[in-house]
């Protein structure tokens, strides 16, 4: 029998979308979602989004030039990302798709070593165990259901650590996000979908993804709460995300969180976005910047100065450096690598294509 | 003491749980219920609720949150209730569980079981007789086991488990019910070695999981017409042992594979592509193939005449020795 006693309006999104800083960094206060951060925490959340910014914009220069196959920006959504991933403690784990920079960025992960996917030169480069960061994931929505097997194993080994997942507002058609939200409620996991609706699947828009009054109306469905905040709200995105996580690790479950906000940049460097999006609709989406409204806040709060803004663009810079040094060129490994890990045990594979690859590198003068 | 595949799996689920507290089992009906065909029975009893645990009716849920409990330090032994069934699960298998150890470089281990009751010859409804190995064979990451034996279903069970590679163990439903005379714990060859069942001198017949026993039929038929088999019980698929394969090829110079997946690109392709390959001087005749059609799974009262039996596997072989 499903539970008569809940009451489904206690899953519903509220009315309005949790919104704190206006485009002109005017600050709303809201108790349910209080900010508790000190002056650093709101200087290293600017920050953080800066340094985002510019690594994103190396990433798409050095596609440009030749140096990654395709990149897929971030651009617009650094508040979603920074805030969401900031509310997250150390231990605590980020299931990312492929777009996830700015929460990379949070936990520390190599910048250039992120960006090996997009050369080819391999497939991953961090140590999720190191970040408690997951391999980025490119099947839409899929590693919704790590999230949350991970999530229902930290509850088995009574570990009060919260699992977070990003996907995306198409990413809610598909069928995994359905079944790992289903597991979710049932399992009670401490698991935070956190939706980055940035309004575009591609080329093709929200109204055509879905016909639910919002993303966060399905949540409703799975016995789980849906929240919307406003995705370029940082301070918004970071007390919503911070309320779920709270909640995960006492126990009461999960939550699906719907960040409104803009894919500013194309889907990726293959897109060609001016085939289904105006220069105005991209001319007003700019003027809800989610960096310029961070650094409006920080400067009413006298918290932004001459001295904080050359410290945070000079290390933007040398982090957008270190990218572009780190990935330049960079060469492939031992093609012989591609046997080493297909299997731990590989007794009784590959046998004679080893010999195969290793007589062909030597003939070209490779090996 | 006799018991059945179906015990026998059991019990290695019953051992492998009472070694290691980190192997959980799930699936859809494996906990109270005990599973449709009662492998998981009374695990849930003897190791709570937290160790085996009914899900959703999800089978992408199933593998995906098996595989965030693997990287959590689990070791998963998931159970998909029938071999038609594991479609909806094809991303996350080939897609995560397959290469995440790779794009990982091997830091991201994941001991996933996952446990398959496949093939046909029980008179089940559309869906529920599949043989969908070649799918898992073809992928690279994934190990593929199938018993012939209750002995084999514990210990390669049991291999399979304590394994940090990802299996695919396919169960052949038909033989739940085969009975053996043996004590448990038993510790049979790695899974990873093929086995002769059945020493012969002119026709090599290499089958695995629901055929062994169909084969050993054969071989005892086909004795009478004064042929002498020898069956060759693959029990990997994935890798499979070229070599045991080969040596059997040289003793007889005639190979015959059998199995009830359909023909066409199934393990028989690559069997006979590897033996002309590397025992082509050894051949006396073409590699041959008893298996099913190259139609979709026939509805129960047809199945008869689409599965492999032994008079096909002995049509074969007279086939054969006709070169």
């Amino acid at each position: 029998m499903a539970d008569a006693a809940i009451d489904p309006r206690e899953f519903l999104p509220p009315d309005e979308p949790v919104h704190l800083l206006d485009p002109d960094g005017t600050y709303h206060e809201d108790p349910e979602h209080p900010v508790d951060l000190d002056d650093a925490g709101l200087r290293e959340l600017y920050r953080l989004m800066l340094v985002t910014r510019k690594v994103d914009r190396e990433a798409i220069n050095l596609q440009r030039q030749g140096q990654l196959g395709v990149y897929a920006s971030c651009m617009g959504q650094e508040a979603a990302q920074v805030g969401s991933a900031y509310a997250l403690a150390e231990e605590d784990w980020i299931f990312p798709s492929y777009r996830e920079l700015g929460a990379a960025l949070v936990r520390q992960v190599d910048a250039a070593g992120l960006l090996h996917l997009y050369r080819g030169t391999w497939l991953s480069d961090h140590d999720p165990y190191k970040h408690h960061f997951g391999l980025m994931s490119i099947p839409i929505g899929t590693q919704a259901l790590h999230a949350t097997g991970f999530a229902m194993g930290a509850r088995l080994d009574n570990n009060p650590i919260v699992t977070m997942t990003y996907f995306g507002d198409g990413g809610t058609s598909e069928g995994d996000p359905h079944e790992a939200m289903t597991f979710a409620g049932v399992m009670k996991s401490p698991v935070i979908f956190f939706v980055q609706n940035n309004q575009y699947a591609i080329s093709v828009p929200l109204e055509k993804q879905t016909a639910a009054p919002t993303l966060a109306h399905k949540a409703v469905g799975y016995g789980l709460p849906g929240r919307r905040c406003d995705g370029n709200d940082v301070l918004a995105t970071y007390a919503v995300t911070k309320k779920a996580v709270d909640r995960a690790r006492a126990g009461e479950g999960p939550t699906f969180i719907e960040a409104l906000t803009y894919r500013m940049e194309a889907h990726t460097t293959s897109d060609d976005p001016s085939r289904y999006r105006t220069q105005a609709e991209l001319d007003e989406a700019a003027t809800t910047d989610p960096i310029a409204r961070m650094r409006n806040f920080l400067q009413q709060r006298d918290l932004y100065d001459s001295e904080l803004e050359d410290a945070v663009e000079e290390q933007a810079k040398e982090v957008a450096t270190y990218v572009r040094a780190g990935i330049y060129d960079a060469p492939h490994g031992d093609p012989m690598e591609l046997f080493e890990h297909v299997y731990v045990d590989p007794t009784g594979y590959f046998e004679g294509q080893r010999e195969q690859l290793r007589a062909e590198l030597d003939a070209n003068g490779e090996g | 003491m006799a018991i059945t595949m179906a015990q026998a799996i059991n019990q290695a689920l019953h051992d492998a749980m009472s070694e290691d507290e980190r192997v959980l089992v799930f699936g859809e009906d494996v906990g109270r219920l005990g599973g449709v065909f009662r492998v998981t029975d009374k695990l849930q009893e003897n190791f709570s609720e937290d160790r085996c645990f009914d899900t959703p009716l999800a089978e992408s849920g199933i593998i995906g949150t098996a595989i965030g409990l693997a990287m959590y330090g689990f070791r998963p032994v998931p159970e998909m209730q029938f071999d038609g069934f594991t479609y909806p699960a094809f991303e996350q298998i080939v897609s995560h569980l397959a290469k995440m150890p790779n794009r990982s470089r091997g830091t991201v281990k994941l001991p996933v079981t996952i446990r398959i009751p496949y093939g046909g010859g029980i008179g089940a409804v559309e869906h529920h007789s599949e043989s969908p190995e070649a799918y898992w064979a073809h992928t690279a990451g994934l190990k593929v086991f199938t018993p012939g034996t209750p002995e084999d279903a514990y210990s390669m069970m049991r291999a399979a488990i304590a394994m940090d590679d990802p299996v695919i163990f396919l169960e052949p439903k038909r033989r739940y019910w085969m009975k053996s005379d043996t004590e448990l714990p038993v510790e049979t060859e790695p899974p990873h070695k093929a086995v002769v069942r059945r020493e012969g001198s002119d026709v090599s017949v290499f089958c695995y999981g629901p055929m062994v026993r169909t084969a050993m039929e054969a071989a005892e038929a086909a004795a009478d017409e004064g042929w002498s088999l020898e069956v060759v019980d693959l029990r990997s698929l994935s890798p499979l042992d070229t070599p045991t394969m080969l040596a059997s090829v040289e003793r007889t110079g005639r190979a015959i594979v059998v199995h009830e997946a359909a023909q066409t690109l199934g393990m028989g392709a690559e069997i006979a592509a590897r033996i002309q390959e590397q025992a082509f001087y050894s051949l006396e005749a073409p590699v041959l193939r008893a298996t099913g059609y190259d139609t979709p799974y026939p509805p129960a009262k047809l199945e008869e005449f689409w599965l492999p039996d032994v008079d096909r596997i002995l049509d074969m072989v007279e086939r054969s020795l006709s070169y």
